[in-house]
């Protein structure tokens, strides 16, 4: 299936745009889209980290990811 | 009562405080961040504020659910302003009334300490010669 991937702050500079599209297997839990990313983006592992968030809840490393979700990523956040 | 705003608007301070106000409350305890001119010796030109709309006030409404549940309190306003700002304008002011001081101030805290942990807004400082995201890196 087909996912977007919003990004804000420094992952929309990673990206180059505000968003990507990645191609996902069925059943793609949280921890395999990270390792997906990293591999496209390497600039992502140089963060001081960074979280998921579908459907505008931060999701644990184990949430399977369904069409249709929306998926965000989420860099250190510095609001305030 | 709980209000919640993210806006690009400037935050209007005393429409934030009289939301809040109430003939029960013996005091409001209010925090407003403010724009510094200076971060880590260099001077700064501006911030700009971007968000993840939905989430940021998803979150911030459950931050001030959380003060509400921790502590005696009557109404929480929680304003948040995105876009680019000046030195000494206002990114973020929270509000809060309650019977007695104590439970406002500790709950103004616990919004402002965990805002800045869990919200998803990001801050770019914009340097004479550069810029950086607030936090990016270790």
């Amino acid at each position: 299936m087909e996912i977007t991937v919003l990004a804000f702050g420094i992952a929309k500079d990673i990206f180059g745009r505000e968003s990507v599209q990645i191609s996902l297997g069925k059943n793609t839990d949280i921890a395999s889209l990270k390792e997906i990313l990293e591999e496209q983006y390497p600039k992502l592992k140089e963060l001081a980290s960074y979280m998921i968030a579908v459907n505008d809840e931060y999701a644990h490393a184990d949430i399977v990811i369904n069409t249709g979700d929306e998926i965000a990523i989420i860099p250190p956040v510095s609001g305030g | 009562m709980i209000d919640i705003l993210l806006s690009t608007e400037p935050l209007d301070v005393s429409h934030c405080i009289n939301l809040v106000q109430s003939p029960e409350c013996g005091g409001i305890d209010v925090f407003i961040g403010t724009v510094r001119s200076q971060t880590k010796g260099k001077q700064v030109v501006r911030l700009e504020f971007e968000a993840y709309e939905r989430m940021a006030i998803k979150e911030m409404r459950k931050i001030a659910e959380q003060a509400m549940d921790k502590w005696p309190v009557h109404k929480i306003a929680v304003h948040h302003r995105t876009g680019v700002l000046q030195i000494g304008e206002v990114p973020v002011m929270i509000a809060v009334s309650a019977a007695h001081r104590d439970a406002a101030f500790d709950a103004c805290r616990y919004i402002i300490d965990t805002l800045k942990q869990t919200v998803p807004i990001w801050k770019k400082e914009v340097f004479e010669d550069g810029e950086v995201w607030v936090a990016a890196h270790p």
